[in-house]
C-alpha cells in the first residue's frame, strides 16, 4: 500500500486531497444550516415566551393573545392519530416481519415503503374526500385520521426492523417448549423488541407532530380551545402557518415563539431516542 | 387454531395497506372525474388557471413543481454526496456518529419552520446580497433576469435542497456502507489514492446512489408548506429563477378551502390525483433501486 502512495504523483495526490477535503465542508455547511436555523429559531422565539403566551387563546393583533388552545390542539390530534396508527402500525410491523415471507409479504412492504413517499398534503385531500366531504364539516377527527395514516408505514418499518434484531434462538427456544406461533410473537417476540418498537412509536410522533399539510383543510384551525372532536380545532403548526403568512409584525413575533414550542418538542423527542438507541446504531 | 386466527388477523391488517392505496386512488378519482370529463388531457397542456371563467390547466404547476425540484436536486446531490462520503469513507466513528445525527435532524425540522425561516431570513439574504449578484453576473441568462423579490422558483429550491439533501446523504450512505471492504482494499492495493479508490465504491454503488436521488425528487415534488410560503404562488410560466412560480402541492393548500364551485374543487382534486402517481411512480423505482444494491451486498455479506 505504501508503495502505491510514494508512486502516486503530484496531481493525483493534490486532486485526492482537494476532494476529501470538499466532502469534509459539505458535512460542515449543512452543519452549519441546522446550527443557524436553530440559534435562529430560540433566539426569536424566547423574546415572546412566556406563561401567559403558553395558556391564552389566540386574541385581535395588538391584545397579545397566545397558543394554548393549539398546544392542547395538537396534543389532541397527537392523541387520536396514535390510537389509530399505533396499533395497525405494530400489527403491519408484525405481519411484515414474522408472517408475511411470501409474494405477499414482499408485496405489503413495497405499499408501505411508498405509502411513506406519498406527500402528506394528498392524505388531506384522500381524508377530506372520505371523512370531511361525508360530514360536511372540518373536524379533529378527520385529522386526526389523517396523522394517522402518515403515521402507519413509518411505525410499521419501524417495528419490522425492531422484530428482526430478535435473536432466532429466542423464538425456536419457545416454539420447542410447545407454544403456539401467536403466543410466541406476542408473548416473546414483541416483548423483546418492545424498547425498539417504542422508540419508532416516538420518532413517528415527532413527525407528525410537525405536520402541516394534512391538517389544513380536515381539522382546519380554530381559534378558541377545543370543546368537542367533532368540530374543527387548532394546532400548532397550522396556528404558525398562518401567523407566518400575515401582515402584522406581533403575530410573526407569536410565531417565532409558537415554532420554538413546536421544536422543544420535536427536537426533544428526537434527541431522546437517540440518547435511547444509542448502542444500538 | 389460535394460530390461524392470529396469521388472518396479521394478514387483515396488512392487507388494509394494500386497501389504503387503491382507496385514495379510488377517491381520488372519483373526485377529480368531474375535471377530467370537462378538461381530458388538455388540463395538462393547458397555461390558464382562472376560477372565475372556470377554466383550469394545470401546465404552470407542473412546470414549477419541476423547476423548483430540479433546482434542489442540483444544489442537494452534490452536497448530499459529499455528505455521504465524508461520513462513511473518511470520519473516524467518534466523529461520523454526532455528525450523522445532526444532519438527520435537518430532516426532523417541520415543513413549516423551515417555511417560516426562509420568509425571514433567506427570502432576505437572496433579495439583498444573492440575486443582485447573480444578476449581474450572469444576467445575460434568461434565467437570471427579471424583478428581485426574494421570493420566488429560486428560494423555493433552495428551502427544497436543504430539506431533501438529510434523505439523499441518509440512503447513499447505507448504500456506500453496503459496498464490500474488499473493493476499497482492491483499490487501494493497486495504488489508487484516496479520493481514486472513493470513485471505485462510488461506482459500485451507482444504481443505488440513483435510487437515493430519485427518493430525493419524490420528496421535493410533494413538499408542501415550505415551499407554499416562499414561492410566490402565481401560476405563471417564467424562464427567470427569480420570479414567482406555483407548485402542485402548494396550489391545493392554498386554494382548497377557498375552492367555490364544484368543478374549481375538482381540479383541485386533480391535481392531488397527479401528484398521488407521480410520487407514487417516482418512489417507486427509487426503492426499487435502493433495494438491489443493499440487498445484493447484504446478502453476500450473511453468506447467505
Amino acid at each position: 500500500m505504501m508503495a502505491g502512495y510514494v508512486n502516486a504523483d503530484r496531481t493525483r495526490r493534490a486532486s485526492s486531497a482537494l476532494m476529501t477535503t470538499l466532502t469534509g465542508l459539505c458535512t460542515l455547511l449543512a452543519v452549519g444550516a441546522l446550527l443557524v436555523i436553530l440559534f435562529y429559531i430560540a433566539w426569536q422565539g424566547i423574546g415572546s415566551l412566556n406563561f401567559r403566551f403558553l395558556v391564552d387563546s389566540p386574541r385581535p393583533v395588538g391584545e397579545g393573545g397566545g397558543i394554548g388552545n393549539a398546544i392542547v390542539g395538537s396534543l389532541v390530534l397527537l392523541l387520536i392519530s396514535s390510537a389509530f396508527g399505533l396499533p395497525l402500525g405494530i400489527c403491519v410491523g408484525v405481519y411484515l416481519s414474522e408472517i408475511g415471507r411470501g409474494r405477499l409479504g414482499g408485496a405489503v412492504r413495497f405499499i408501505v415503503d411508498t405509502l411513506t413517499g406519498i406527500p402528506s398534503i394528498v392524505t388531506g385531500v384522500f381524508v377530506y374526500a372520505i371523512l370531511v366531504l361525508p360530514m360536511k364539516h372540518f373536524s379533529a377527527f378527520a385529522g386526526g385520521v389523517a396523522l394517522a395514516l402518515i403515521m402507519i408505514p413509518i411505525v410499521a418499518r419501524t417495528t419490522e426492523e425492531m422484530l428482526k434484531l430478535v435473536p432466532h434462538s429466542l423464538r425456536e427456544g419457545a416454539l420447542a417448549l410447545g407454544a403456539p406461533q401467536w403466543r410466541v410473537i406476542l408473548g416473546v417476540v414483541v416483548p423483546a423488541a418492545a424498547p425498539g418498537i417504542a422508540t419508532g412509536a416516538m420518532l413517528a410522533i415527532a413527525r407528525v407532530s410537525g405536520e402541516t399539510a394534512p391538517l389544513l383543510f380536515t381539522a382546519f384551525g380554530s381559534r378558541f380551545f377545543p370543546t368537542s372532536l367533532n368540530e374543527p380545532i387548532a394546532s400548532l403548526t397550522v396556528q404558525i402557518y398562518n401567523y407566518a403568512i400575515s401582515p402584522y409584525d406581533e403575530w410573526h413575533a407569536q410565531a417565532w415563539a409558537a415554532t420554538l414550542v413546536l421544536m422543544t418538542l420535536v427536537l426533544g423527542i428526537n434527541i431522546i431516542v437517540r440518547f435511547l438507541t444509542r448502542k444500538k446504531f | 387454531m389460535g394460530d390461524a386466527v392470529f396469521r388472518v388477523l396479521m394478514m387483515l391488517v396488512a392487507l388494509l395497506m394494500v386497501g389504503i392505496v387503491v382507496a385514495m386512488v379510488m377517491a381520488l378519482a372519483a373526485d377529480s372525474m368531474l375535471s377530467i370529463r370537462q378538461f381530458g388531457f388538455g388540463f395538462l397542456t393547458s397555461q390558464r388557471w382562472d376560477p372565475i371563467k372556470g377554466e383550469f390547466g394545470a401546465l404552470p404547476f407542473v412546470y414549477g413543481t419541476v423547476a423548483s425540484s430540479l433546482i434542489a436536486l442540483l444544489i442537494s446531490v452534490p452536497f448530499s454526496l459529499g455528505i455521504a462520503i465524508f461520513l462513511v469513507e473518511q470520519a473516524p466513528s467518534y466523529i461520523a456518529r454526532p455528525v450523522g445525527f445532526l444532519v438527520e435532524l435537518l430532516a426532523a425540522i417541520p415543513s413549516v419552520v423551515y417555511g417560516l425561516w426562509g420568509i425571514f431570513v433567506l427570502a432576505p439574504v437572496l433579495r439583498n446580497y444573492v440575486e443582485p449578484a447573480l444578476a449581474t453576473s450572469f444576467g445575460w441568462l434568461p434565467f437570471f433576469r427579471g424583478s428581485i423579490t426574494g421570493i420566488g422558483l429560486l428560494t423555493g429550491g433552495i428551502i427544497l435542497a436543504i430539506m431533501v439533501t438529510p434523505i439523499i446523504s441518509a440512503v447513499v450512505r447505507d448504500v456506500l456502507a453496503a459496498v464490500p471492504g474488499s473493493q476499497r482494499e482492491a483499490a487501494l492495493a493497486l495504488g489508487a489514492t484516496k479520493w481514486e479508490m472513493i470513485r471505485v465504491v462510488l461506482v459500485n454503488g451507482a444504481p443505488g446512489i440513483a435510487g437515493a436521488v430519485i427518493l430525493g425528487l419524490g420528496r421535493a415534488l410533494g413538499e408542501t408548506m415550505a415551499v407554499t410560503m416562499v414561492i410566490g404562488n402565481r401560476p405563471q410560466i417564467s424562464p427567470s429563477l427569480f420570479e414567482p412560480s406555483y407548485t402542485i402541492a402548494s396550489a391545493i393548500a392554498n386554494e382548497f378551502t377557498e375552492a367555490t364551485g364544484d368543478l374549481y374543487l375538482s381540479a383541485l382534486v386533480e391535481l392531488g390525483l397527479i401528484l398521488f402517481l407521480v410520487t407514487f411512480i417516482v418512489n417507486g423505482i427509487a426503492r426499487l433501486l435502493v433495494w438491489n444494491v443493499t440487498r445484493r451486498t447484504g446478502g453476500v455479506g450473511r453468506a447467505a
